[in-house]
């Protein structure tokens, strides 16, 4: 089937980052994509009152942190009080975006058994920040991942090279989630317009990150958590109570149901998809690694205590989103059984008894509706609005910190603002993210950005995070290695996407693709490891031997905690 | 961190020890999360229909369900594990190597 790679695509980002993509893939599934309804439906008030509960309380907590917010480590690292609870709910919060909540209920009511394939890869690459980076980031860094990079190599090239690499995975991953933002709260209000949508998003963020600073984007990522993991909770229950209980009826009525029936349950790709093993393996590296290299999941780590904090919030992360995977698993099912062949959400039943009203993406939304009535719909509606104010805030703030304390504080003033000029520049940055925001969501709201997954993970999983594992485990690292390791994955990765199926023949148009997979990691990532150990160890200057005589101290730090970065007393 | 309490503490044996300790458990538990995901991956690519087997004939569960979510159960578990140990065993060890450093 030629559709398989345009299948596989959409559907692996969208999973993550793209409603717009899912749409188009269950497009290619289903035949054309259900228009909304001529007649637009009545206000969504449910979900705007809780939406304007939920702003309110968050504005509260601004304020509330803004007042609390004077030194450059209160900004950036909500001055390094937060428990190792309250972080690994917040860094939960940065990690469960919206579009992985309707996107994977979404791939499991299309699929069935695929979207648990899907949810495992998500989630491995916690455990392993835990095992090798979680401890010595909080012992050696100050802000920012490359605050750990440069530790003890040479500043400029170093920076530099991080923040473009963080740049781009900040850029490119927020852009993902406006649109989808935009998208999302458009169809749930139709009376809101898509660029309205962004631009409230947008001014939303710049109150939250500028005023409040990590402070107020920890709380605000603390309470979508919860939100979010109670929400869906309820929605587990709602469905287990309707088939009382039990998992064998739930999939048993679901096979019943699904027009594929029991290939929903063996199918290991999209259904009507060839499996292609290199990709899998490929998706595979690029998941577990590159959720082990997001900059903004990786700065959460200097805002806890001391480095026990920082090994803990791995924990509780890791279990609260595996918990949440396992719910949107049985909430897929659950909308299977609920919502298809119901003439309510169904736009013609005679056609096909899958396809929604308002789009792809609408399972999880249907399903809270057929639990709870309009008042459930609108507080699962309401929370999936929450859930990405909380993500782009921690990607803006991670992006702000990239521009402020990398690029000018330690490059451009090389390390010597004081901190007043240096939280100026940063909340300059945090109000121009906004604005960027704003524009980019706008410009991208009809391209085609199924290649935002692939971009953004395969960048953090070839450059973030192998020189961050290399600079804290391997002597022999030295500035050349790092650096330009660092560029052969940003470059590697972005030319293999350029002249991969999705750009090259997708969005180009140019025909066939030269480089055959969607995933480079599986070349790129080698290669960097390649380039790295062979420009180091061939490295002989004096400033290389002076960087490998420096790891001792480093490795002291890392292991120990000595000197490392305290929590503020206030 | 003066440079004496510095050597005194690289110098000390039960240091390195402990060092070498903690690495390997990070790294052995890297590596089963990684034999469990890859071995995971490679059963999708290779042998799919030992995964949509089902678990047992009257039930339409695939064996690929049982297992995946079994990593992901495992690997809270195996965060739960260094967690402990870390905190437990290793945490005091170093806490008593740089106290002894700084005497």
């Amino acid at each position: 089937m030629k559709n398989v790679k345009t299948v596989l695509t959409s559907l692996v980002s969208s999973a993550m980052l793209s409603i717009a993509g899912l749409a188009q893939a269950m497009t290619v599934e289903t035949g054309p994509a259900p228009a909304t309804p001529a007649a637009p439906p009545p206000i969504n008030w449910h979900a705007i009152i809780m939406f304007i509960i939920f702003v309110g309380v968050t504005l509260y907590i601004t304020y509330w942190a803004a007042k609390r917010t004077k030194s450059a480590a209160d900004f950036y690292a909500a001055g390094r009080g937060v428990t190792g609870f309250q972080n690994g709910l917040a860094m939960a919060g940065d990690y469960m975006s919206a579009a992985s909540f309707l996107g994977i209920a979404a791939l499991v009511y299309m699929n069935g058994f695929y979207g648990l394939i899907f949810s495992v890869g998500w989630l491995v690459g916690w455990p392993i920040i835990l095992f090798t980076v979680a401890e010595r980031l909080r012992n050696l860094g100050k802000y920012t991942y490359a605050d750990v990079v440069s530790f003890r190599l040479r500043q400029g090239p170093v920076r530099i090279m991080a923040a473009i690499g963080s740049l781009i995975v900040v850029v490119w991953y927020l852009i993902g989630q406006l649109v989808g933002a935009g998208q999302l709260l458009h169809t749930l209000v139709p009376q809101i317009s898509y660029t309205v949508s962004i631009t409230i998003v947008g001014i939303l963020i710049m109150l939250y990150v500028t005023l409040g600073g990590m402070k107020a984007t920890t709380w605000v990522q603390i309470i979508k958590a919860g939100l979010l993991l109670g929400g869906a909770t309820l929605m587990s229950v709602g469905v287990l109570a309707h088939e009382s209980f039990s998992f064998s009826k739930l999939f048993s009525d679901a096979v019943a149901l699904h027009p594929k029936h029991l290939d929903i349950m063996k199918s290991v790709v999209p259904i009507g998809a060839k499996a292609k093993p290199l990709e899998s393996i490929s998706l595979g590296l690029t998941l577990i690694f590159g959720t082990a290299g997001l900059p903004h999941i990786l700065m959460r780590f200097f805002t806890v205590t001391d480095s026990k904090a920082a090994r803990k919030s791995v924990m509780y992360s890791t279990c609260f989103i595996g918990y949440f995977y396992i719910l949107t698993f049985i909430i897929g099912f659950g909308a299977i059984v609920m919502v298809a062949n119901h003439p309510e959400y169904v736009v013609d039943v005679t056609k096909s008894i899958l396809a929604l009203k308002g789009g792809g993406n609408m399972p999880a939304i249907y399903l809270s509706h057929a639990i709870g009535g309009d008042f459930f719909l609108g507080f699962i509606a309401a929370v999936a609005f929450a859930t990405i104010l909380a993500v782009v805030s921690g990607l803006t703030m991670a992006g702000a910190s990239a521009l402020s304390h990398d690029l000018y504080a330690q490059v451009i003033m090389k390390g010597k603002p004081t901190e007043k000029q240096e939280v100026f520049v940063s909340k300059m940055s945090c109000i121009g993210f906004g604005i960027l925001s704003i524009l980019l969501g706008i410009a991208f709201e009809k391209q085609n950005v199924a290649y935002i997954v692939a971009l953004t993970f395969s960048i953090a999983a070839c450059t973030n995070f192998p020189i961050l594992v290399l600079s804290v485990f391997w002597k022999g690292l030295t500035t050349r290695g790092a650096v330009l390791g660092g560029y052969t994955g940003i470059f590697g990765s972005i030319i293999l996407l350029i002249i991969g199926p999705t750009v090259w023949t997708k969005i180009l148009g140019n025909g066939p693709a030269i480089f055959p997979y969607d995933f480079p990691t599986f070349v790129v990532l080698p290669l960097v490891l390649i380039v790295a150990y062979i420009t180091s160890v061939t490295d002989s200057s004096e400033s290389g031997k002076k960087e490998r005589e420096a790891f001792a101290a480093q490795m002291l730090r890392a292991e120990t905690g000595i000197g490392a970065e305290k929590a503020a007393s206030h | 961190m003066s440079e004496t309490i510095a050597s005194k503490i690289h110098s000390n044996p039960k240091f390195v020890k402990l060092c070498k300790q903690r690495d390997t458990l990070g790294w052995i538990l890297s590596i089963i999360v990684c034999i469990m995901y890859f071995g995971f991956t490679l059963m999708i690519a290779f042998t799919p229909d030992i995964l949509t087997a089902p678990i047992a004939s009257d039930s339409v569960i695939p064996l690929g369900m049982p297992l995946g979510v079994g990593i992901i159960v495992a690997s809270c578990v195996l965060t739960g594990i260094y967690v402990f140990k870390a905190n437990n065993t290793y945490d005091p060890i170093m806490k008593e190597i740089i106290e002894e450093a700084s005497k």
